[in-house]
């Protein structure tokens, strides 16, 4: 499956909004680890890994 | 060198005294067609395979038997398939522990367990947990009957191999004894002389990879606590004996622990006796009462040489490649690599073939090496996360483990032998329409009840002809070799794994290792020749 860059969030405002709120009144070790925890259920939830690799190469490019 | 002879290590069985053999009191060196480096499980098993092909094999091992210490642990079915052929995994199986719960912790908690239920309809379970010293015992008992049966497998101990030269017509080798130096010759001598590989460095050839920085300490403790047959494996536990642990039973109240002790340690501090209780006490609470069987503190690497075969020098098992221990990659891809080389060096000595069919050993198990040292790398890292950002995904893991079943998948403890399928030349064509995966061309043929018995019984060790639900000749000759035919039965076992349900019948080739050449859904004996001339590479 391709790599969707186009826009699909259903509120892009309103998620960036909740992610930063969780991550209010962590330290950054604790944020590293939710970021972590965050990346691994969100690779799961997508699974395939052709959209994983590319979403590693678009990430890393930016 | 020229040293005199010297026990590296005790031995727990003496199997093999040295005894004077004619070749060191003949004029001129004596020759042998083969000659086994190291008498260790690898090049016990090659010299059974090729014994029982008729081969008269000459194995030197510079001990009199098999070492003390119980190292490999774990024998993977294929490792047993294969002792079955060889006529060696009874007596295996009876004295291994079977297991399938296993649990993972961190901390204290139980973060999940699983089964690990095998597939029904094999002989063999996945794997068994077995000390070395006897799987080493077990080989030897077969070698003696074998012998006993008309093959010639000599093995001489306290001959240690001290110079190795090479040319066309073969190698040429001086051996120490306690009675001093001989000569001989051989056609091939296949080096199963383990990790440090004296022939290795004897013929000047590199063992490039990775060093793991981290040590562990093995104790092996024997008990008869009641702990259940379970493989228990923490991270980051409680009893702060290391930064992982693990749990394992062997026969005969023998139980594994495995401390992960970081890169900096004190090793001499932490091989006494005192150190060690100290740790094995926080691991198994106070009051429990045990023995320290055997321990050893060890670090790893993952590497493997650039090629395997050198002329008339073959390199096999942990002399040619080594892996951490995670997953038992180790004794069981040696034995999977002494499979893939006996029947080729049998038909290469019998002239029935070039020496190009050496080239496909190496492309087979060098292939099968990278992927073992992947697999057992990809452990390793996680067991021991190499930077900050790696040690954080790897608690995001664990995070994760207990509530969410996906996560569990990424917990790498190790991954557990299994065969390589040859996805190279020399195999095919696969021409069964969907045909199931599991037995495509390179893949060894997964074992099925057949009749009362088990379908890697029916078949033997030469090269085989398999029909299923469709009558195949008994036997064919093609590029002088003899191929044996059988037919079987479908069974719902049979169709799940080798036939499909696209189709009705099926004809498979098989090497004498087992390894399927090729496929199609009828017999064509011109195909069949064709696929064996391209597996010979003739």
């Amino acid at each position: 499956m391709a790599l969707n860059t186009d826009p699909n969030l259903t509120d892009p405002d309103g998620f960036y909004a909740a992610l930063i709120d969780a991550h209010d009144g962590l330290d950054a070790d604790q944020s590293a680890a939710l970021n972590a925890r965050l990346i691994l259920i969100l690779a799961n939830q997508i699974g395939d890994t052709t959209t994983l690799t590319d979403a590693l190469q678009a990430a890393k490019k930016a | 060198m020229n040293a005199p002879l010297r026990d590296r290590y005790p031995l727990a069985f003496t199997l093999y005294p040295y005894q004077r053999s004619a070749d060191q009191d003949a004029a001129k060196a004596a020759h042998h067609p083969v000659v086994i480096a190291g008498g260790g499980p690898i090049g016990l098993a090659l010299a059974l395979d090729l014994g029982l092909k008729g081969q008269p094999v000459l194995v030197l091992d510079d001990h009199e038997g098999v070492g003390l210490g119980s190292r490999a642990i774990c024998f993977a079915k294929r490792t047993l398939e294969i002792c079955h052929r060889l006529g060696a995994a009874g007596p295996m199986l009876d004295k291994g522990v079977q297991w399938q719960k296993g649990r993972v912790f961190r901390d204290k908690d139980e973060l999940f367990n699983f089964d690990l239920l095998p597939e029904d309809g094999h002989r063999f379970p996945a794997f068994i947990n077995l000390s070395q010293i006897h799987f080493e015992k077990f080989l030897h008992e077969a070698i003696t009957r074998a012998n006993a049966d008309g093959a010639q497998i000599d093995i001489r101990g306290k001959n240690r191999v001290d110079a190795l030269t090479q040319n066309a017509d073969g190698a040429q080798l001086e051996i120490m004894t306690p009675d001093g130096l001989y000569q001989i010759t051989a056609d091939y001598v296949v080096a199963c002389d383990g990790a440090r590989s004296p022939i290795r460095d004897m013929l000047g050839l590199g063992f490039e990879g990775r060093v793991f920085e981290d040590n562990f300490l093995i104790a092996d403790v024997k008990m008869t606590a009641d702990f259940p047959t379970e493989r228990w494996f923490w991270f980051e536990p409680w009893f702060k004996s290391g930064d992982s642990a693990l749990l394992h039973k062997q026969p005969d109240d023998i139980w594994r622990i495995d401390f992960q002790l970081g890169w900096d340690i004190d090793r001499e501090k932490e091989m006494k006796e005192d150190n060690i209780r100290a740790r094995v006490d926080q691991m198994l609470g106070e009051g429990v009462k045990y023995d320290l069987d055997w321990c050893s503190i060890y670090t790893f690497q993952c590497r493997r040489m650039h090629e395997f075969v050198h002329d008339r020098v073959i390199f096999c098992g942990d002399a040619a490649h080594q892996v951490s221990p995670f997953g038992a990659r180790g004794a069981n891809s040696g034995v999977q690599d002494a499979e893939n080389l006996a029947w080729r060096l049998d038909m290469l000595l019998r002239g029935q073939t070039t020496a190009d069919i050496l080239n496909h050993y190496n492309t087979e198990r060098v292939m099968a090496a990278d992927e073992n040292i992947q697999n057992s790398s990809r452990a390793t890292d996680f067991l021991t996360p190499k930077s900050d950002v790696s040690r954080v995904f790897r608690n995001a893991v664990l995070d994760l483990a207990g509530s969410h079943p996906f996560a569990r998948t990424m917990v790498n403890s190790g991954r557990l032998s299994v065969p390589c399928i040859y996805d190279v030349d020399g195999f095919g064509p696969d021409a069964l329409p969907d045909g199931p995966a599991r037995s495509r061309p390179g893949a060894p043929c997964p074992d099925a009840p057949v009749g009362n018995g088990y379908l890697l019984d029916q078949l033997g060790g030469g090269f085989q002809l398999l029909g299923i639900g469709v009558d195949v000749p008994e036997t064919i000759t093609a590029n002088r070799v003899t191929i044996r035919g059988i037919t079987i039965a479908k069974t719902p076992e049979i169709t799940d794994r080798l036939l499909g349900t696209a189709v009705t019948h099926a004809v498979y080739v098989l090497r004498p290792d087992q390894h399927i050449i090729a496929r199609w859904d009828s017999f064509d004996e011109a195909a069949v020749s064709a696929a064996i001339a391209n597996a010979l590479g003739t």
